[in-house]
């Protein structure tokens, strides 16, 4: 065998293993590199009251509700297995709307309603005009059809 | 050079046929012969390309349905993006050819590609945090997405450092120490990828795959131009870069002549 063939191998046995390592190391922290909890997660393992965490899905269509002091909201946030009621003090991000993405840091209270501290708005990946807007949209084929 | 040590580029052409042609521009003048004439090729219609795809992305192109006029800053920060990724794939690729090869050209593509790929993924960095407060609100958050690509960036430094510490006299290229460094810092390149998909994250999922695009044509155009410019334009400061080693080389073993006198 050629030094040249030798290092090749070499090369591409350190290559196979180190490509080995990392997916390893991703698939182990496949839950812990979570960047928040959806509503399915809190249902299935259980968050107990008080502990900080994120909490991310889609804000419930019809679920937003502003209380009397005018500062405080009220959602549900869903991720279509599982929706949670959450609320919030204080200055939403303006893409923050009903039937769009939520992650909202905060804990839960002892009756279950989410109190969130922080909200940040989490967009899909669509970008569109404006004309376009309301059109149905086909997740697998990226397709869009006008609706009706 | 000893004296009765046959240049790299003409003993490997005869030892090796398979890998002729990239044995070829091994020799540096024959690589200069063509880098040259090529760095103005790429890097004019890749200013061209840059300024056409801007001014389309900043004037022409509609407003986003949800983001308004935000969105635009995407022509920027996804070829920053695609070059921040591309250039450590590159760097990967260089070392794999200087420690199997030991081609001397790819020890010097790998330190020339650094600089741009470290640069181009600051880029993405700050215009993504810029994007992310009027659209998330935040400047900062660390999910998959941004921490991986955060990682990217301090490799890109430590390959520098490694490659500055570790640089071997008149050379200019890198060390072999540096190249494996090179490709064991490509493992993060498919993570930086898949992070969106692996991880429930702040940042949005891929909008360009194999499949298609769900960003609409009537915004997704620009992106066209100002990708192909930028990756012109890091093609030409690759090619700027590796010049100005090769010339440094020249200098550096003229100087030592003659003070051996």
């Amino acid at each position: 065998m050629k030094a040249k063939h030798q290092r090749l191998m070499l090369a591409l046995a350190a290559l196979v293993a180190i490509i080995g390592a990392g997916l390893l190391a991703v698939s182990a922290l496949k839950d812990e590199a979570a960047y928040f909890y959806t509503p399915g997660d809190v249902k299935t393992k259980g968050v107990e009251p008080g502990k900080n965490i994120r909490l991310g899905g889609m804000v419930v269509k019809g679920s937003l509700k502003r209380a009397a002091d005018g500062v405080t909201i009220r959602f549900d946030v869903t991720d279509g297995k599982a929706t949670v009621p959450a609320t919030f003090s204080g200055i939403a991000p303006d893409l923050f709307k009903e039937g769009s993405g939520v992650v909202a840091e905060g804990s839960f209270d002892p009756k279950g309603t989410f109190v969130a501290t922080n909200l940040l708005a989490k967009h899909d990946e669509r970008y569109m005009p404006r004309e376009l807007e309301g059109m149905s949209y086909n997740e697998s084929t990226h397709e869009m059809k006008a609706e009706r | 050079m000893a004296i009765g040590k046959m240049p790299y580029w003409r003993s490997a052409s005869r030892a090796a046929t398979h890998a002729a042609l990239m044995h070829r521009f091994a020799n540096p003048a024959r690589f200069l012969k063509i880098a040259r004439p090529l760095t103005g090729w790429l890097f004019w219609p890749g200013l061209l390309l840059i300024l056409i795809g801007s001014a389309c992305g900043l004037f022409v192109t509609p407003a986003d349905y949800l983001q308004g006029d935000t969105v635009r800053i995407l022509y920027i920060h996804v070829p920053a993006a695609w070059l921040g990724m591309g250039g450590w794939s590159g760097i990967a690729i260089a070392a794999l050819i200087q420690l199997v090869w030991r081609h001397p050209l790819a020890a010097i593509a790998g330190r020339a590609i650094a600089a741009p790929g470290a640069l181009f993924t600051a880029i993405c960095l700050m215009t993504g945090s810029i994007w992310g407060r009027p659209t998330w609100g935040t400047w900062w958050e660390w999910d998959g997405r941004m921490t991986s690509m955060l990682v990217l960036l301090f490799l890109y430094l430590g390959y520098i450092a490694l490659a500055n510490a570790s640089a071997r006299d008149g050379q200019g290229g890198v060390s072999n120490v540096t190249a494996i460094f090179g490709l064991v810092g490509a493992v993060n390149i498919p993570i930086i990828n898949r992070s969106v998909v692996w991880w429930n994250s702040l940042h949005q999922g891929p909008s360009i795959t194999l499949r298609g695009s769900s960003i609409d044509g009537s915004l997704l155009w620009p992106l066209g131009l100002t990708l192909l410019g930028f990756s012109l334009w890091f093609g030409a400061i690759v090619l700027m870069r590796m010049r100005a080693i090769l010339a440094h080389n020249k200098v550096e073993a003229r100087m030592q002549r003659l003070a051996r006198g």
